[in-house]
């Protein structure tokens, strides 16, 4: 599904990520753990093609794609989703109308009709009870004014939607309370399937207990210091990452 | 060498206002028995105050950022009289947007045949300015070229000097229409340069209530000059919607005069939506004199290719306990510019006054500009006023959400520069503008990305 290969990227000259690699395969989910500031999100980013960051070496093989080609819209299409640790607020565009241009677009490069208005409500209702979100929300502005807590919930709402091949779920579970990572983590667990792949980025194990990954790859410092299964968790839970660091530096 | 020039710009100028003094003497041979009509003394006292002043000039504060010299150097004729031009209902449909009263002015000039007004209320009058002038000569007298004056420039004064015709509409007391009334000015092709000075007069009578919309198009790719002035009364607790929309053509010079007297209690809402034209320059000037008044100005421009939109604005609070609301938005891309200019004032006696304005620009690309400039002059010491401009771009993080749900860049920048103008739009109290404004707006994105 996904093979990083030695990837650098730098943002204005400040090298973030600095060498990672990792292979993800269909059906796997894989958590990335690490301090702040330790490049998850970045990695998210660079995956979802956000062109704020610079890739300075390294490569990214999807699903036989050269994913640092493709433009962020193409990989969209071809199945990567990013859930945003940060989603954003867009005045004046509605929740739905952009989702079902979006959904659209996705469906027609994959040769699907494109779907009316009345299927898509349809669609888009059925979504929103999975997720258990709020039908109000979805005639809103994207986020504008939305909680925290519903920020997040939109995300998954809108991975519900869109079915991605690779979901990049970064700290979704931050800023939900503790019904609603269950009902997220149940959403995301239902749209499981044996060829889609997940990777989540998380500070907290307890999001894991939900959605059990089968590798658990802790970034420190731009590097993948240690990889592991789901006890490293835990273990990280339990000792924190200076451990690591140390080990990082002894690596390096 | 200075001297020199101010002398030789002295003579160019004579020259340009040479070639109206003497359209004037044809226009005035043109009307026979009506010259001696009380406002042909008015006509004459204009065109001699544009002998005086002419066309302003960027020396001219007020014109600072808007070189009127394309306008002043054409020779552009008048059209002195109606004529259909052979417009059917068919030719025009497109532009009426299915508001159902119709009055239709071909070249600045009513036309009785292109109109559609029989299912106006009773008593409600709207027709043309021509026809008043002969027959409310009450209303004419009190309110015609009262609250536009033509001493202020030289385009209220030629359009004085040459006032015939235009639209007239009159709301009497107590009525409520319940559907808009468009007047739709449609400019077309007598050949040459030729201008058109519709004339517009629309009075809201105590405690009625209405919806106007102006709209001003073309059917013409020839160069042409629409020099068009509204005076609008709206009287006590009257409530007004008065809209306008210039999708003229890039051919065209547009130049508005509005001018808004309010009395107490009233209600005022305006949205001036310009499209077209390639100069264009607006001049809306509302006056709040009476208390408890209400009063909306918005506006929205989208200037693309070489277009140059200027939105000079005037609040004027004369009396207290008034509020005003102000949002302009605007859209540039290509090489076109904006200027936008609001003026609040408050005067001293204007306790109480309650004064929100707000300027918001999207620039679209490097060439494209905007001047800004709010001005407030307050001369009252208990007020609130709130003024704000911005000068921005589209948000890279919106536009990288919306890629990365699937949606191309071209696709992403357009939904956002749509919610952009949307604000100003989903105002819009008359339904059938809203529906097609959207329209407009998306098919103009769409065009636009097709060009690129
Ligand atoms: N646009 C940017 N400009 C400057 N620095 C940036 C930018 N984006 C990221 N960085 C820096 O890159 C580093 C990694 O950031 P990143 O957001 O990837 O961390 P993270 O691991 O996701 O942290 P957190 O757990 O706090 O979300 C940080 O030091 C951050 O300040
Ligand atoms: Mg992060």
């Amino acid at each position: 599904m996904l093979e990083i290969i030695n990837l650098h990227a730098s943002v204005g000259g400040n090298e973030i990520l600095r060498g990672i690699d990792l292979k993800v395969n269909a059906g796997e989910v894989h958590a990335i753990m690490g301090p702040n500031g330790s490049g998850k999100s970045t990695l998210a980013g660079v995956l979802a093609g956000r062109e704020s960051y610079q890739v300075t070496e390294g490569k990214i093989i999807y699903n036989g794609h050269d994913l640092l080609e493709m433009a962020p819209e193409a990989r969209a299409r071809e199945g990567i989703f990013l859930a945003f640790q940060y989603p954003v607020e867009i005045p004046g565009v509605s929740n739905t109308y952009f989702l079902k241009a979006g959904l659209n677009a996705i469906r027609k490069h994959k040769g699907l009709e494109e779907l009316d208005a009345i299927e898509f409500l349809k669609l888009v209702k059925e979504k929103a009870k999975l997720v258990e979100m709020d039908e109000t929300l979805l005639s809103r502005p994207v986020n504008q004014g939305f909680s925290g807590g519903e920020k997040k919930r939109n995300e998954i709402f809108q991975m519900a939607v869109l079915e991605p091949k690779l979901a990049i779920l970064d700290e979704t579970d931050s800023g939900l309370d503790i019904d609603a990572l269950r009902t997220v983590a149940d959403g995301v667990n239902k749209l499981r399937r044996p060829d889609n792949s997940t990777i989540v980025v998380t500070h907290y194990q307890r999001l894991l207990n939900y959605i059990v990954p089968d590798y658990v790859h802790v970034l420190v410092d731009g590097r993948i210091v240690k990889s592991g299964r789901k006890q490293l968790a835990l273990e990280l839970e339990d000792k924190g990452y200076d451990w690591l660091r140390d080990e990082s530096v002894v690596n390096a | 060498m200075r001297k020199e020039n101010d002398a030789l710009m002295a003579q160019q100028m004579n020259v340009r206002n040479e070639w109206y003094l003497s359209s004037f003497e044809r226009f005035e041979k043109s009307l026979n028995g009506e010259a001696k009509m009380s406002v042909h003394t008015m006509r004459r006292a204009a065109i001699a105050k544009f002998a005086e002043i002419g066309f302003p000039t960027t020396h001219d504060e007020e014109w600072k950022y808007t070189d009127v010299t394309p306008i002043a150097r054409m020779h552009f004729k008048p059209i002195l009289e109606y004529k259909s031009a052979g417009l059917t209902a068919e030719d025009i449909e497109r532009f009426t947007f299915g508001i159902p009263n119709l009055a239709v002015i071909v070249n600045g000039h009513f036309s009785k045949e292109l109109s559609r007004l029989s299912d106006l209320p009773k008593g409600v009058r709207t027709g043309s300015l021509a026809e008043a002038l002969r027959n409310d000569t009450g209303i004419i007298e009190n309110h015609l070229a009262h609250h536009a004056r033509y001493e202020e420039n030289g385009f209220l004064a030629l359009s004085t000097a040459f006032l015939r015709d235009g639209a007239f509409v009159h709301i009497p007391e107590k009525i409520v229409l319940e559907e808009p009334i468009h007047l739709l000015f449609i400019s077309t092709n007598p050949g040459e340069p030729f201008v058109s000075h519709p004339r517009n007069l629309i009075i809201a009578g105590k405690s009625s209530q209405a919806a106007i919309l102006e709209t001003y198009v073309s059917l013409t790719s020839n160069k042409y000059f629409t020099n068009a002035v509204s005076e609008i009364v709206v009287g006590e607790n009257a409530v007004l919607e008065h809209d306008k929309l210039q999708v003229e053509s890039e051919q065209a010079f547009h130049v508005s005069t509005i001018h808004i007297h309010q009395e107490r209690n009233s209600n005022f809402v305006q949205h001036a939506i310009t499209m077209g034209g390639l100069l264009t320059r607006n001049n809306i000037t509302a006056v709040l004199s009476g208390e408890g008044i209400e009063s909306t100005v918005n506006g929205l421009y989208l200037g693309t290719g070489t277009q140059h939109i200027d939105n000079h604005t005037v609040i004027d609070h004369a009396q207290p306990h008034c509020n005003s609301h102000e949002l302009y938005k605007g859209i540039l891309s290509g090489k076109s510019r904006g200027v936008f200019n609001g003026k609040i004032f408050v005067r001293k006696d204007a306790q109480k006054t309650d004064a929100k304005q707000t300027n918001k620009n999207l620039v679209l690309s490097d060439e494209a500009s905007i001047d800004t400039k709010p001005q407030l002059e307050i001369f009252a010491n208990d007020v609130k006023c709130t003024h704000g401009a911005t000068i921005g771009q589209l948000d890279e993080e919106a536009i990288f959400y919306l890629r990365s749900r699937g949606i191309d860049l071209g696709k992403a920048r357009d939904i956002l520069i749509f919610a952009f103008a949307s604000d100003v739009v989903d105002r819009l109290n008359i339904e059938p503008l809203r529906d097609h404004l959207h329209a407009m707006i998306h098919d103009r994105l769409e065009t636009e990305r097709e060009q690129k």
